[in-house]
């Protein structure tokens, strides 16, 4: 079959994509190179609905980051992610830095931003006693908020595909043709598919993707950004993300809660080689741990639970790129995604949709379409005696096998079979937070291996962390 | 809503053993409740031998170990609900927990923590470099060997010298991998002499001493791992790397008392076992709420962890019977080279001596560990070494109790 659209990635872009397609009569799919959806810059990135003052004025991230915090605050209520406007402050350290401070609140008045304010540091530590006697001014901004990236997502592909999109697991592009007005993408494995629009949304390979077709007029400087997460006894220092004045590399290490309950420390800022560049670094970890204490003294480091890196799609030219190729026709790029990619997905996505219609696909209202998705966090939200009534009908929501986060193996079933629908550890982590807890599955993976084996019909040692050769466990013995 | 006269929470060593002298000391309203199918805790894992030796006079496996105790359960009818979570614990004393059945509150006149510990992790840990699959803790992968059958890796690097990590160094050569080597941070070892000699030695296994792991290679499986010698501040030194090809990294870095509940419970916890802080019945500063096992202080034998759990089973017991425990209003403190003394508290109204459990800072040979309240020496000791691995135990005869007014300090002077 052809289809009328091809996404390439399954990151928070080509997935908000999806769910938007899916508004209209038309058939999707998405191809994505890993053996999951958000496993790439969606899944470890700060997690923040960012406000609007930062982007420069005039910029297509000033633009769709206005129009999309609040579309963002909507959608993930819609697809039951978690998200808090929890709001943030923008912390000067110096008379230089408050200075930087009244020049964020001018932009964020150009950018047609509301609810900003310039305060006192002593204005800051009331509203946040735990923060550094040193900030001598803030920028106070209420309508920022928190969300779960990787949650996000996943939602967003999973209510795409629940509207009838695809989702090509393990599909690598390799190699991209174009004739007669359809592109024939072909995957690593030799699987193709067929298109006659093709969006590239590959985050950190968008310019490889941009290659393939002969059109790579932009390219992915790779930026990485190390954090560190917290147990939930650090979740309660600060109820607002707390920022650095933010510099030409980003936007500096904050601290902030998470939807979760936990407390999360970073990013670093450095260019690395490639998308695949994840690594922690013990110079990395440090710079975290200093500014973050330096921001808000007192936390207490030996509650890190885990460290991660992801890698910003970042472009030379400081702006989202999402336009129509000039050489190919058919073809749409949605790249250069990063930060406030997160905050804007929504708004890309109906930007995108907008570009689409341009370029002439035609976009038929489905009356179908679904804008929710069933709670997946519907047990665990429920109280002490609903959670009764359904553990009766349910038994398997009655024995918990994380620990740490209290996760059912009901919820873990259920987790394995809604789409998008998952296939090792790391989906079940990011899932239902099996794993994701104090003792990081020390206690819960054995378990949760035998779940996805049984559930996905694969021998144990066919189980994998997150895909390729990730296997956790080698053959039986005696076999 | 249920009720009990006490409700274990944990059927590991500790919470049976605890249950069984509960009701040996005449509360017959016992019951456990625990998450695993089966009674028996992590000694259900722990194929290897070695348990025992101090409590029964005899060597046996975990299993074994653990058999004993089920046994008592059984012959004094104590009710276990299995595969049961216990998510709550109140102040005053329900407890509730998850089961397949449903959520169950039970109202108890007694409480007895004994929910174990878990294992330090390598988030926790904060190992730089990549995230592949093939990082286990040693209890994971004990876990994955001993009862599902399953092997981990072919080559291995564990880092720590924990009894676990040791153990599973022996382990992982018996069922045919490599052991390339055991790194420890620390410029001694946290496990026993025994299992030194007979787990790394035995089997040629090389264990670097100050050498931890630097950072972890591998996109999807570990590839291997880079090493260093570390400096005085425990930071790897740059030009004493080097790499290990290995597929698998296990750690055995420490245990933290799983005390999740106790905090939520609101039980005051010592920063530095990590556990409820107790008196000498472990009872925790919330009266009818014990401790006892790895959830109070991480042992190095289970045969110890027995014993606490029995004074637990024994308190909890009296005050289900009295209603209250006579106050303990003598402090215990470490003095030189201890790092803690458990119970943090005694009650000079003791009936029966009383025996103080420690550990010390750092490894000394030959010492003499000094009790003393105020100038009144209670006991003295003498060992021919000690070991931050190895857990002390000095006991004090009640009457030398009776005029203590002073805290307790425990200290040691190395002997020539």
């Amino acid at each position: 079959m052809v289809y009328d659209a091809v996404i390439i990635g399954a990151g928070v872009t080509g997935g908000m994509l999806a769910r938007e397609l899916m508004k209209y009569r038309l058939a999707v799919c998405i191809c994505e190179k890993e053996n999951d959806v958000a496993c790439g810059a969606s899944k470890a990135n700060s997690g923040i609905v960012h406000g609007g003052y930062d982007p420069v004025p005039g910029t297509l991230k000033a633009r769709l980051n206005a129009a999309g915090v609040e579309k963002l605050f909507e959608t993930a209520k819609l697809l039951h992610v978690p998200v808090k406007r929890c709001g943030s402050l923008v912390c000067a350290f110096s008379e230089a830095e408050a200075t930087r401070i009244n020049e964020l609140y001018e932009r964020g008045l150009k950018n047609g931003i509301s609810g900003i304010s310039v305060i006192t540091g002593a204005e800051a530590r009331k509203a946040e006693p735990n923060l550094s006697p040193e900030v001598c001014a803030a920028l106070s901004v209420e309508n920022s908020g928190i969300v779960c990236p990787y949650e996000l997502t996943i939602a967003a592909v999973g209510n795409a595909m629940d509207n009838g999109a695809e989702l090509k697991l393990n599909f690598e592009a390799e190699k991209i043709t174009e004739k007669g007005g359809v592109f024939t993408v072909i995957s690593k494995n030799g699987e193709s598919v067929k298109a006659r629009y093709l969006i590239n949304c590959a985050g950190g390979y968008s310019d490889k993707i941009a290659e393939l077709l002969d059109d790579k007029f932009f390219e992915i400087i790779p930026r990485a950004g190390e954090y560190m997460l917290l147990d939930k006894t650090e979740g309660s220092r600060v109820s607002r993300t707390i920022f650095r004045v933010p510099t030409k590399e980003g936007k500096g290490v904050l601290v902030s809660p998470t939807v979760d309950g936990n407390l999360l420390t970073g990013p670093t800022s450095a260019a690395v080689a490639s998308a695949e560049s994840r690594e922690t670094t013990p110079e990395g970890l440090d710079t975290v741990a200093r500014l973050a204490s330096n921001s808000v003294p007192g936390i207490d480091f030996r509650g890190v639970i885990t460290s991660f890196t992801g890698v910003r799609a970042s472009e030379k030219g400081g702006d989202f790129i999402i336009e129509p190729s000039k050489r190919v026709k058919g073809l749409l790029h949605v790249a250069a995604i990063d930060s406030p990619g997160l905050t804007c997905c929504v708004a890309i996505a109906e930007y995108a949709a907008e570009q689409l219609k341009n370029m002439g696909l035609r976009m038929e209202k489905n009356p179908e379409f679904n804008p929710r998705r069933e709670n997946p966090h519907a047990f665990r939200e429920m109280t002490d005696s609903a959670k009764n009534e359904y553990i009766k009908i349910h038994p398997e929501y009655g024995r918990i096998v994380c620990r740490c986060e209290t996760v059912s193996e009901g919820e873990i079933r259920d987790a394995v079979r809604r789409n998008p629908k998952t296939f090792d550890i790391d989906g079940i982590k990011r899932r239902t937070r099996a794993g994701m807890g104090r003792c990081q599955g020390g206690f819960c993976a054995p378990y949760v291996m035998k779940i996805l084996s049984e559930e996905n019909g694969i021998p144990m040692e066919k189980v994998t962390k997150n895909g390729g050769n990730s296997y956790m466990v080698s053959e039986r013995e005696g076999e | 809503m249920l009720d009990h006269d006490i409700v274990v929470v944990g059927g590991g060593p500790a919470g049976m053993a605890a249950a069984a002298a509960a009701y040996d000391a005449g509360v017959k309203d016992v019951v456990i409740l625990d998450r695993e199918e089966e009674n028996g805790g992590i000694l259900r894992q722990c194929i290897h031998n070695g348990f025992g030796l101090h409590k029964l006079g005899r060597e046996l496996t975990g299993p074994e170990y653990a058999a004993v105790y089920k046994q008592k359960i059984e012959e004094r009818g104590i009710k276990t609900y299995n595969l049961t979570m216990v998510t709550d614990i109140s102040a005053d004393r329900v407890v509730t927990a998850c089961r397949r059945d449903g959520i169950i509150k039970i109202r108890a006149k007694a409480v007895i923590l004994a929910m174990g510990c878990r294992e330090r992790s390598r988030g926790a840990l904060n190992i730089p470099g990549t995230r592949p699959a093939g990082v286990y803790s040693a209890g994971t992968a004990q876990k994955l060997v001993n009862c599902e059958g399953y092997m981990v890796g072919k080559r291995v690097v564990i880092l720590g010298s924990g009894d676990i990590g040791l153990i599973m160094a022996r382990r992982m050569s018996l069922q045919g991998a490599k052991v390339e080597a055991v790194c420890e941070i620390m410029p001694y070892s946290g496990g026993l002499t025994r299992n030194i000699v007979q787990c790394l030695e035995d089997y040629n296994i090389p264990l670097y001493l100050s050498t931890t792991v630097a950072k972890i290679h591998g996109e999807r499986r570990v590839e291997g791992v880079t090493v260093a010698r570390v400096d005085e501040n425990r930071k790897p030194i740059k030009k004493t790397e080097r790499y290990i090809p290995c597929d698998t990294l296990l750690l055995s870095c420490g245990l933290i008392p799983e005390n999740e509940l106790t905090r939520t419970a609101g039980i005051p916890i010592s920063p530095v076992t990590g556990g409820a802080i107790v008196d000498e019945h472990r009872q925790t500063e919330i009266a009818g709420i014990f401790a006892c096992g790895n959830v109070l202080q991480v042992h190095d034998l289970v045969d110890y962890v027995s014993d606490e759990a029995e004074i637990a089973g024994a308190g909890a017991a009296e005050f289900v019977k009295n209603g209250s425990l006579a106050a303990a209003n003598l402090q215990t403190l470490p003095g030189n080279g201890v790092r803690y003394v458990l119970p943090q508290r005694v009650s000079s109204e003791a009936k029966e001596d009383i025996s103080l459990y420690l550990r010390v800072t750092q490894p000394f040979g030959r010492v003499c560990f000094t009790v003393k309240s105020g100038d009144e020496v209670l006991s003295t000791a003498v060992r021919l070494k000690a070991a931050p691995g190895e857990m002390e135990k000095l006991n004090i005869k009640s009457e030398k109790l009776k005029t203590a007014k002073e805290p307790i300090t425990v200290s040691l002077e190395e002997l020539k």
